[in-house]
This record gives C-alpha cells, sequence and structure tokens, in this order.
C-alpha cells in the first residue's frame, strides 16, 4: 500500500525549516530560495516509503539537523591546510572549508585561456541566466536534497570553461570540514564546458572523523555540444558524518562524459546523479567504487535519461562490503520515444566480506523505444573460495590473498579514469583502505 | 510490410479481431445484489452453507478491507474501479452438483467444448471405455463462474488419497485443512485486492496430497467468466504433504464485452518437507478491442510457501491475454534447503499493460530460486516485470539466478525492468541479468532470405525467445500456449 499518509513533521524537518527561513536572502536567487523552502516545508525528509529512496530512510538516519556552520576562523583554515586528499595531483585546487570559500586555500592565479571561476555571489552578479541554471533540471520532480540544497543557497562556485578551451590541468573542487561540533555545510558548484571545450573536474570531501557533520553539496555540470568531460569524485568523509550529494548533468550533441566516484566514508551518505542525454550521439561513462567497513550505509542512485537518439551510455559500479556495512545501488536507464539506436548497459556488482553485510541492487529499464540495445547486470556474492584456495596454495598469506582478490574487483572500475595522475592517486586511496583491513 | 494474404486470412480464421472465446453463454444466473457490504459477505457465505468461522473470516477480512487502499505503484493506468458497481456473486441456478456429466446442463457442456477443455470429458461423454481413452488423464475441475459444477477423476484420484474439490466443498467436508492453512500463506492483511478476495472469494479448487504421494494424473482447472458484470473471485489451495508430488494446470477465458471486469484470485501453495508443488497457468482473457476497450483486470495474489526442508514450488505462466495484469507469483523458501522456480513468458499487444514478475523470499539455509522471464511488447502496451529477491540474515548459501529479456515489436510500446535485489547475508550468490532489444534485422534478413514470409520470420523468431520457458509447460499447455503466442502476436508486424 502506498497511500498518502500525512505525516508528523519530524524534529529534523522543523529544524531545517526553521535554520534555513533565517538565512538572509540575496535578490537574485530570493524566489527561488524561496520556493525551494515551501516545497520542503510541504514534502519534507524521504522515508522508505517513496521509491527512490527505499533503502534509505531520512526520516529515520536524520534525526536531527546539526546547526549551520559558521564563517571558519584561522584555526579552521589551518587545519582544512592539513587535508592531503588528492593533493598530489597537480590540480588547480577551490577550497571550501565549512561551506564558504577560503581563498587563501584556492589556487586561482594564472588561469588557462577560456577558464573562469567566479565565486557564486560574484557570478550571479554577472550572469542573469544563473538563477534559471540553479534551479535545476527537472522541476517536477522533487527531491528533498536538492530542495535544501538550495533553500540555503549561498556559498559556490562558477567554473566557465569558453568554447574550444582545452583545459588540461585537472580543477579540484575541495569541500572540507573542520572542528569537533557537529555542522551543517551546504554546497554548490556549477561547471559549464562550452562547445568543443574539454576539462577535467575533481571533486573532493573530507572532514574529521567522530564529529556528526552533516554535509550537502550538489554539483551541475552543463556540457555543451561536442564537449568533453572528466569528472572525478571522492568521498572521504569522517566516519560519523552524514553526506548527501548531488551530481546533475546535461549533456549535449556528441559530447564525451566520463564520471568515477570513490566512496569510502561517512556513517551515512547517498549520491544521487540524474544524468540527461539532451542531444544526439553522446558516449557517457559513469563508474564508481565504494568501500565500506563498520555500520556504514552508502546509496548510489544513477538515472541516465536517453531522450535523444544514438546515445550510448556505459555504468560499472563495484562495491565492497565488510563488517556490518550495507550498500545500496539504483540504476535507472531510461530510453524516451524518441531515443532510437540507443545502447545503455548497466553493470553493478557487490562483494560481501562481511557476514552482516547488506547489498541492496534495484537496476531499473525504462524503455520506450523499439531500437535500442540495453541491458543491465547484477551480481551479489562473496570472495570466491576456489580463487582463495588457489592464492593460498602458492603460499600466499589468507589476508593478502583476500586483498588481491578484492584489489583485482574494484580495480576493474577505477582503471576508467582516463587521467592517470588521478587514478593513481586514487588507486592508492583504494589500497590505503584494503591495507587498514589487512591488519585488523 | 504488407501482410501475406494468407496470413490475412489465417488470422481471420483464427478471429484474432472477434476474441475467440468472446461468445456468452444464456444459462439462469442466481446473483448477489450489486455492491459490497456486510450483507453481500453474509449473503455469499450463506449461499455456500458455510459454517460461522467461515463466515467470521470473510467479515474480518471485509472489515480490514474497508481500511484499505488501492495500491498504485505498479505501471498500469486504468479509471477507478467503483467496487459498489460489481455483482459479488453469481452460481448458475440449476448446478447444484450433478454426480455424473450427463446430469449437466448441456448448455455448460457446450460452452466447455467451445473452450477446448472437450478432450477428455468429450470422451467421457461418448462412453469411451477407460483403457480405450486416447489422451492421457487430466483431472477438471470446471469453474463456472463462480461455482464448481462439476468434478471428475475424483473417484480415481480417491483411490490415491488425493483430495481434489471446490473450495467451499472442502470448507464443508475437511475444515479442519482449510482452516489449518487457508490464509497461511497469503493472511487476510496481505494486500487490498487479496483482502477484497478473503471477503467475497466465490469458489476455487482444493487440493491435498498426503504424505508420500505422487499425483496420478496433472490436476486442472478450467476458469471462465461468464455473466455480465460479475467480479470473479477465485481462492485456490494446494496442499502437498510430505514427500508429496502434484502439478497444476491452470487456463482461463472470458466473453467479450465492453466493460471492464475485475478478477482478483488469490492462490496459495504450501508444500512441507521434500514435496513439490508445479503450478502452470496459461492466462488467455479477453485483453480489450482494437482501441483498448473493455478486457479483463487481472490482479492476482499467488503465492506459495516451500515449508518445509527440501520442498519445491515452480511457477511457470503464459500471460497472453487481460486488458491489465498485476501479479507476481512469489516463493518463500522457508524451509532447507528449498527451491523455487518462475518461468514467465508475458505478451502484451494492443493496448495491454503488464506488470508482472515474482518474488523470491529466501528464509531458510541452502535455499536456491531461478527465475527466468520473457517479455514480449507489440502494438501500444507497455510491458513491465517487477521483481524481488531477498537473502535474510540467517539464510545462508542463499543461490538465485535471474534472467529477464524484453523483445520490442514496434516503436510506440514500451518494456521495463524493475528489479529489487536485496542480499543481507554474505554467503548469498545473487546473479542478475536483464536485457531489452528488438529482433535484430539481422536475423529477420537471414529467415527471409530463406523464403520465410515476415511475419513467419517474427513468429519464429519469438518461439526461440521463449522456448526456455515454453519447455517447463507440461505437453497438455506447451501445444496451446505455442499456439497463444502466435495468436497474440498476430498483426503486430507490418
Amino acid at each position: 500500500m502506498n497511500a498518502e499518509v500525512k505525516m508528523m513533521r519530524t524534529a529534523a524537518e522543523t529544524q531545517y525549516s526553521d535554520a534555513l527561513s533565517a538565512l538572509p536572502a540575496p535578490e537574485p536567487i530570493r524566489a527561488l530560495r524561496e520556493k525551494a523552502l515551501r516545497l520542503f516545508a510541504e514534502k519534507g525528509l524521504p522515508h522508505r516509503r517513496v521509491e527512490e529512496w527505499k533503502y534509505t530512510d531520512l526520516r529515520v538516519l536524520l534525526r536531527e539537523m546539526a546547526p549551520l556552520a559558521g564563517k571558519p576562523d584561522a584555526r579552521a583554515i589551518a587545519e582544512a591546510n592539513k587535508n592531503d586528499v588528492l593533493s598530489d595531483i597537480g590540480a588547480r585546487e577551490i577550497t571550501f572549508v565549512n561551506g564558504a570559500f577560503a581563498a587563501e586555500l584556492s589556487k586561482l592565479k594564472g588561469l588557462e585561456q577560456g577558464l573562469r571561476i567566479s565565486t557564486l555571489a560574484d557570478a550571479l552578479k554577472s550572469d542573469p541566466t544563473l538563477p534559471q541554471l540553479l534551479a535545476g533540471l527537472n522541476p517536477s520532480k522533487y527531491d528533498a536534497v536538492f530542495a535544501l540544497n538550495t533553500a540555503a543557497l549561498n556559498e559556490g562556485v562558477v567554473i566557465d570553461i569558453a568554447p574550444g578551451a582545452q583545459i588540461a590541468k585537472p580543477i579540484h573542487i575541495r569541500h572540507i570540514v573542520t572542528g569537533t561540533s557537529p555542522v551543517s555545510v551546504f554546497g554548490r558548484a556549477v561547471v559549464k564546458v562550452g562547445k568543443k571545450a574539454q576539462a577535467t573536474i575533481v571533486q573532493s570531501h573530507a572532514g574529521p572523523d567522530a564529529v556528526a557533520y552533516q554535509t550537502n553539496t550538489i554539483l551541475q555540470l552543463s556540457v555543451a555540444d561536442d564537449a568533453e568531460l572528466d569528472i572525478v569524485r571522492v568521498q572521504a568523509e569522517g566516519d560519523k558524518a552524514i553526506h548527501l550529494s548531488m551530481t546533475i548533468a546535461a549533456a549535449g550533441a556528441k559530447s564525451r562524459f566520463r564520471s568515477f566516484a570513490l566512496t569510502t566514508g561517512a556513517a551515512v551518505s547517498r549520491h544521487t546523479v540524474p544524468f540527461a542525454f539532451a542531444g544526439k550521439d553522446i558516449r557517457a561513462l559513469i563508474s564508481g567504487a565504494t568501500l565500506l567497513r563498520g555500520k556504514q550505509h552508502t546509496d548510489m542512485t544513477l538515472e541516465v535519461d536517453h531522450a535523444q537518439p544514438g546515445g550510448e551510455s556505459r555504468e560499472l559500479f563495484k562495491t565492497v562490503l565488510d563488517d556490518e556495512s550495507r550498500g545500496v545501488f539504483q540504476g535507472l536507464i531510461v530510453v524516451r520515444p524518441d531515443a532510437q539506436k540507443t545502447d545503455g548497459r548497466m553493470m553493478s556488482a557487490a562483494l560481501l566480506l562481511g557476514e552482516s553485510a547488506e547489498m541492496d541492487n534495484k537496476p531499473e529499464l525504462e524503455i520506450f523505444a523499439d531500437d535500442v540495445q540495453c541491458a543491465h547486470g547484477a551480481t551479489t556474492g562473496a570472495l570466491d573460495d576456489d580463487l582463495l584456495f588457489y592464492l593460498r596454495a602458492r603460499g600466499i598469506p589468507k589476508k593478502e590473498a583476500e586483498s588481491l582478490l578484492i584489489q583485482s574487483f574494484f580495480g576493474e572500475a577505477i582503471e576508467t579514469i582516463e587521467n592517470q595522475k588521478i587514478r593513481d592517486a586514487v588507486m592508492s586511496r583504494a589500497s590505503a583502505w584494503l591495507a587498514a583491513r589487512a591488519v585488523k | 510490410m504488407p501482410a501475406v494474404q494468407e496470413t490475412v486470412d489465417r488470422v481471420k480464421s483464427i478471429g484474432v479481431d472477434q476474441y475467440k472465446y468472446g461468445f456468452e453463454t444464456k444459462i439462469e444466473v442466481e446473483k448477489a445484489p450489486k455492491g459490497l457490504d456486510e450483507s453481500t459477505v453474509r449473503f455469499i457465505s450463506a449461499k455456500k452453507n458455510e459454517p460461522e468461522w467461515m463466515l467470521e473470516w470473510r467479515l474480518e477480512a471485509f472489515r480490514r478491507w474497508k481500511t484499505m487502499q488501492e495500491p498504485l505503484w505498479a505501471r498500469v493506468r486504468f479509471n477507478p474501479i467503483d467496487y459498489q458497481d460489481l455483482y459479488y456473486f453469481a452460481a448458475p441456478k440449476n448446478a447444484p452438483g450433478p454426480k455424473s456429466l450427463e446430469e449437466v446442463d448441456p448448455q455448460i457442456l457446450e460452452t466447455y467444448k467451445k473452450l477446448g477443455i472437450s478432450l477428455h470429458e468429450q470422451e467421457i461423454l461418448a462412453g469411451v471405455s477407460e483403457e480405450n481413452r486416447a489422451y492421457s488423464k487430466v483431472a477438471v475441475d470446471a469453474v463456472f463462474d463462480s461455482v464448481s459444477v462439476v468434478t471428475t477423476f475424483k473417484e480415481e484420484l480417491k483411490k490415491a488419497g488425493v483430495l481434489f474439490m471446490s473450495i467451499s466443498e472442502a470448507i464443508r467436508e475437511h475444515p479442519d485443512l482449510v482452516r489449518k492453512y487457508l490464509g497461511s500463506v497469503v493472511p487476510i492483511t496481505d494486500n487490498f485486492f487479496a483482502t477484497l478476495n478473503s471477503a467475497v472469494f466465490s469458489d476455487g479448487s482444493f487440493v491435498y496430497v498426503p504424505k508420500g504421494v505422487r499425483c496420478p494424473m496433472e490436476l486442472s482447472t478450467y476458469f471462465r467468466i461468464n455473466e455480465k458484470q460479475t467480479g470473479q473471485f477465485e481462492r485456490t489451495l494446494i496442499i502437498a504433504d510430505e514427500g508429496a508430488y502434484v502439478s497444476y494446470l491452470e487456463g482461463c477465458t472470458a466473453p467479450s464485452r465492453d466493460e471492464n471486469q475485475l478478477h482478483a484470485a488469490v492462490v496459495e501453495l504450501v508444500a512441507l518437507d521434500n514435496a513439490e508443488i508445479k503450478y502452470s497457468t496459461v492466462q488467455n482473457w479477453y485483453p480489450g478491442d482494437a482501441k483498448g476497450k473493455g478486457g479483463v483486470y487481472n490482479f492476482v495474489t499467488k503465492r506459495g510457501d516451500c515449508r518445509g526442508n527440501g520442498s519445491k514450488i515452480s511457477w511457470t505462466q503464459v500471460e497472453t491475454g487481460s486488458a491489465i495484469t498485476w501479479k507476481y507469483p512469489s516463493c518463500i523458501l522457508r524451509g532447507d534447503n528449498s527451491q523455487g522456480e518462475f518461468y514467465s513468458i508475458a505478451i502484451s499487444n494492443g493496448h495491454q499493460q503488464v506488470d508482472s514478475g515474482t518474488k523470491m523470499i529466501h528464509l531458510g539455509k541452502n535455499t536456491s530460486s531461478r527465475i527466468i522471464s520473457k517479455g514480449i511488447a507489440a502494438g501500444v502496451s507497455q510491458n513491465t516485470y517487477r521483481g524481488q529477491v531477498s537473502a535474510h540474515r540467517k539464510a545462508s548459501n542463499a543461490r538465485n539466478f535471474t534472467n529477464c529479456d524484453s523483445l520490442l515489436i514496434g516503436d510506440k510500446c514500451g518494456a521495463h525492468t524493475t528489479p529489487y535485489i536485496e542480499a543481507k547475508n554474505s554467503s548469498a550468490v545473487f546473479e542478475h541479468e536483464a536485457t531489452t532489444s528488438k529482433i535484430s534485422d539481422e536475423m529477420l534478413f537471414y529467415c527471409r532470405q530463406r523464403g520465410l514470409s515476415a511475419e513467419e520470420a517474427v513468429a519464429l523468431v519469438v518461439n526461440g525467445f521463449v522456448k526456455d520457458v515454453l519447455q517447463h509447460l507440461p505437453m497438455e499447455f506447451a501445444v496451446e500456449a505455442q499456439k497463444l503466442i502466435a495468436i497474440s502476436l498476430e498483426g503486430s508486424v507490418g
């Protein structure tokens, strides 16, 4: 039964409404924020009766809203400076500390030709079309994460890559949380890639362990015709954090899009990727590796929407679950009536290491066109005893043999990263996770 | 592609445009008044001379039903059903339960003949002696509208100790068995349609196969919805005791009419230690006319409980009819080493909407399940596979393999796949694969190059596509099913 039951507002819902409505709302985005607040007040946090949130009940997982983070002081900046997540990939860095833009930790000097980076506030002054983009891509669909993020819209960055510009140096957007008391942090990043332009964007999330802070960040990508964009995302939040995020992408005709996400952090995390094939003949590869332990809960939700003909999408997700962790993968491929000749393939594989680990897979196909090739696969299982035996028979200790097998399992996804420096950095982070497991 | 005249003629002779089984038999019918309230439930119960506990059971379900709302999650669209505008009970008046077929109203027999039940009954009617009968023995518990009017082969089954009768008869004659098992797989609180069924179920079949008995023949029921605006609420209960085996066949047809008909059946299967139940369905109800008007609403709850260790339940279904199908035959794998299987062919053409699939709930140790689902969408139909595979924390070594393929014929239809795969145990091994595609041009070209017409080529490819499922049907059904698939897809090419 999915009867519409009017639910009581939870403490967190009231706290969100109160805290976010008290924020000052600058003019160009005031209407946007008020609308988002209204929507949130009406629909609230999603729960298990909401199909898209079936396995991640925010009403239960998010009992209370942590207070909004204040401006970071010198100590917070110094602490954030120690962050070294993907610090060795030679990227141009844009840093947010507790949600606020930290100029002193950002490298914005000597921008390449065709690259413009501005804070959200500055961009709003010069670009009258920005509020419309910030309003999202599919206004008919309500998503609580998006509504809250929009209602709190304040800090953020807008990256503009001019048509034809080839930006070789990766651009790294860093979201760092500091301190010892729980805070709520919001952030928005917008990347616009012009026609035939090319760029690599890296996004990382990190924060202290043992602090129940809450982050909500959205990355909006608008990729023009014939452009090429690589996205690498590393979510390494602290072990008590609640991390909600979205990567919203719209791609133009003949564009190329590659995205990879490494997820190892947060107590509870949910990453939603609505990806719209808005033009013809787009090629997209969306992949990810998720490594969880303890009681971590991670939800990866993809909505790949083929609206135009000739698109090709590949999705590859690997989930490793140790201890009592829980992984969720929801992947939807939609092929609309006009999207003939679409070729979509989605694969989600999970490795259950912990006896009480849980994996919930929901790969969906929604096909309205006939001349298509679409497939999805989903597997769940433990390490293969035969393979383990083979390795051990050759004198490799048990833990090491396991590590080898696990590494080869998630390695397949990491290998899809194009940039070698980034690939190596991601692989070494994943290996560090394995090493920590081996000494347990 | 222009259809060959020969094909057109053949299609006409089969009568696609005027549904083959779309006739109506005029027999005096005794009806409950239109609408549904407690008195309707009492009326039905009284009509069937039910004991007090059964009435109480129905009333409890009815009270529960009043508090429930229709489920809306399935990918089907239809106008709201006015539950007060339906008749909930219709019984053929002059059929109080004849002792032999000769006593049966000839018009009813004529109906069966048109339905094609004839083979065995015709022989019996013609007085062919048992040893001269050409066909294998199939026992038929024929449901005519709501009351079982005739049950054949009863004696022979009795010799084996198998109880095969209408559920109303079982309620009277074997109340202990019915009380023990009825509602134990699909509780009265289960879902909107199952609860409605529990309150007003008219009749259905009851099978009990005692310990260690292998049922000597395939059991079969032919359903038939007759009489305008009669909701059909079948209730089937099959129990296989320790080490028993039974194969049950169900086939359906319904007369053509304008108003949508509601069908909300409940089927419960219970398999005890080392028992096996095989349940096969060919569903061919009226799908509505070419414009999508009319047709049966088929909202069915089917569930099997592998209660005993080493038990096995296997569902096979060929779904070609109904305007709307909402059906998820499931297996609860409760016993250790139990097995569940689901083989399905779902074909939708015209304006049909199918939302069907299965649930495999792994609870016991070393349980395994297998799902093979083939969906074919043509015309402007929507065909959805919706399934769930889950392993409970204690279900160590659970094993599942799922394969769901969809085939699209035409660019106006839709094929969808929504599986839920939930593993709560690390030793569970689940594999799921799904594909959606159209019949490849290469295949068609290859066939046509060898002289097959476009329609023949499509039929050949489709038959190959569904072969994995067809071979799991009992012989009696396989032939009928193949014919049905061909009829269902006629007119979809061109």
